[in-house]
């Protein structure tokens, strides 16, 4: 879902990298944010209420709304819409709050 | 921890407000750090790829995405020494004492005590409240904007546009360009509320604009996959029967903005709430000086209305500033020409709704 050809806006896209997502290994550009990426990849799910389970997605793209926090290389609540992606992060999907106390 | 920074000026938000207030104070010749919580500086400017509205002089007839840099390159003119960016960094708190917090990525929080503060945040997206709001897929228009504009990936294939003001009309003709389908925009008023302009390239495009409609609900199992749509009557109640079934995958809403004026409540500086203005706003004088005399607001965070006048009451905030710091050189001469552009850009029809917020901010009705 990367736009090929635009009228005005010529995208000057970085170097490749690789991620993996629930383990999927997916590439992305440097400069892009996880969540850019993941939509690129065609992932729209990217959280779920906690009560409800109803699933959640990207939102607002700026850190607002807390609709896009994920667990990144071991770290919960990661706002993955303003995170750039980095070669080799792992990103899964969060169940719950998760524990924000760091295991060593 | 990290030591106490004492910057003289400290402008939160670098987007046209914040940068312009940045130039003012520098070209007054006081020092400023700007702080900004993205990678880079612009704000809603980053995004706005469409030739701009507005004065000649606030850069009108180029496109928004090309006025931050010529902004910096004005301040890289009068002097990198002065100009000190933060970039990454967001503000997280502001102290009666008149301290700020921020807190830059993977680094340790930092605690900065300027002289004078300008807040220049400008604004959040409005939600609106209908079943299966939550599904992913409901985008808010600076989300697909972002998107599109900025990482250059779609949002997805075919989209509902929710308010045909500007944003919403700009952001349709944004999409076509970007090779997605927009099935229609709807509006709940049964007036199109942004420019002629927009409204007639969306038009022209194709795209069906239908006034006084609303969306009842998005469906979908894991993701948006419809809506359904129907029409208004004049008192905004749905009339029986005229439910429309839309296959899309994205919702888009364009409903409104609203100042984010959280720092300003920390501060604790007087607000009152201005619908014509977007919500809660600061009190202010003609110095863009809040209830809190160190404390300076400029641009949306102040009132919802456009880049070019952001910029004005930048130039404003940042000379007070700078000019109550002893840096006074040639204030009333410059006030009084920002001044007029101010009036210049609030003339007219198009300026209606924000002059009569300004008034009833000021006292009046
Ligand atoms: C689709 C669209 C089209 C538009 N078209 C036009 C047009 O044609 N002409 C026109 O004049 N205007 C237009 N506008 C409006 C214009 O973009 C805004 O009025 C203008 O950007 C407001 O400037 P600002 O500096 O007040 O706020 P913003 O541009 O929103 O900048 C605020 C900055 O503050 C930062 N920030 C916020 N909170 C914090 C924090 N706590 N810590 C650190 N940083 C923070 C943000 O990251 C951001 O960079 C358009 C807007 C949109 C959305
Ligand atoms: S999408 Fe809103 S915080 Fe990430």
């Amino acid at each position: 879902m990367r736009i090929k050809e635009h009228p005005i806006i010529d995208f000057k896209r970085g170097k490749p990298v690789s991620f993996t997502f629930n383990g999927r290994e997916i590439t992305a550009f440097e400069g892009e944010t996880i969540a850019a990426a993941l939509h690129a990849a065609g992932v729209r799910v990217l959280s779920h209420s906690h009560d409800l389970k109803r699933p959640r997605g990207f939102f607002c793209a700026i850190g607002n709304c807390s609709s896009c926090l994920m667990k990144v290389n071991g770290a919960y609540n990661v706002r993955i819409c303003v995170t750039p992606v980095r070669e080799g992060d792992r990103v899964e999907m969060q169940e719950g709050r998760g524990d924000i106390i760091a295991k060593a | 921890m990290t030591s106490l920074q004492k910057p003289e000026i400290a402008i939160v938000g670098g987007g046209p407000a914040g940068l312009s207030a940045a130039l003012s104070a520098v070209r007054q010749g006081a020092e400023v750090m700007l702080i900004d919580r993205d990678p880079a500086l612009g704000g809603q400017l980053v995004k706005q790829t469409h030739m701009f509205f507005g004065s000649r002089k606030e850069y009108a007839a180029i496109r928004g995405i090309d006025i931050p840099g010529k902004l910096m390159a004005a301040l890289e003119e009068e002097g990198p020494e002065k100009f000190k960016p933060l970039l990454d960094t967001t503000v997280l708190g502001y102290y009666d004492d008149g301290v700020i917090l921020a807190d830059k990525e993977e680094e340790q929080a930092m605690l900065i005590k300027p002289q004078k503060t300008i807040i220049a945040t400008g604004a959040a997206e409005k939600m609106l409240p209908f079943p299966g709001n939550d599904l992913p897929g409901v985008y808010g228009a600076g989300a697909v904007q972002t998107l599109m504009n900025v990482y250059g990936i779609k949002p997805g294939t075919r989209v509902l546009m929710i308010g045909a003001g500007n944003i919403g009309l700009i952001v349709s003709y944004q999409l076509l360009q970007a090779g997605v389908e927009v099935a229609a925009i709807i509006e709940g008023a049964p007036k199109i509320g942004g420019y002629l302009v927009h409204a007639t390239k969306a038009r022209r495009a194709g795209i069906p604009i239908k006034t006084s409609h609303t969306i009842k609900e998005a469906y979908g199992k894991d993701s948006v996959e419809g809506a359904l749509i129907c029409s208004l009557d004049e008192n905004w109640c749905a009339i029986p029967g005229s439910d429309l079934d839309m296959k899309v995958d994205v919702i888009c809403l364009a409903v409104g903005l609203t100042p984010q004026t959280e720092l300003l409540w920390q501060a604790g500086c007087e607000q009152k709430y201005i619908p014509e203005l977007g919500g809660y706003v600061p009190l202010r004088n003609e110095k863009m000086q809040t209830s809190l005399p160190d404390l300076y607001v400029a641009g949306d965070v102040a009132c919802i209305e456009e880049a070019g006048s952001a910029m004005v009451e930048g130039k404003i905030a940042g000379l007070y500033a700078a000019a109550d710091l002893g840096y006074a050189e040639k204030v009333e001469e410059r006030y009084t020409s920002y001044y007029r552009e101010l009036e210049e850009l609030r003339a007219g029809p198009t300026g209606a709704k924000i002059r009569q917020g300004l008034s009833r901010l000021n006292g009046g009705v």
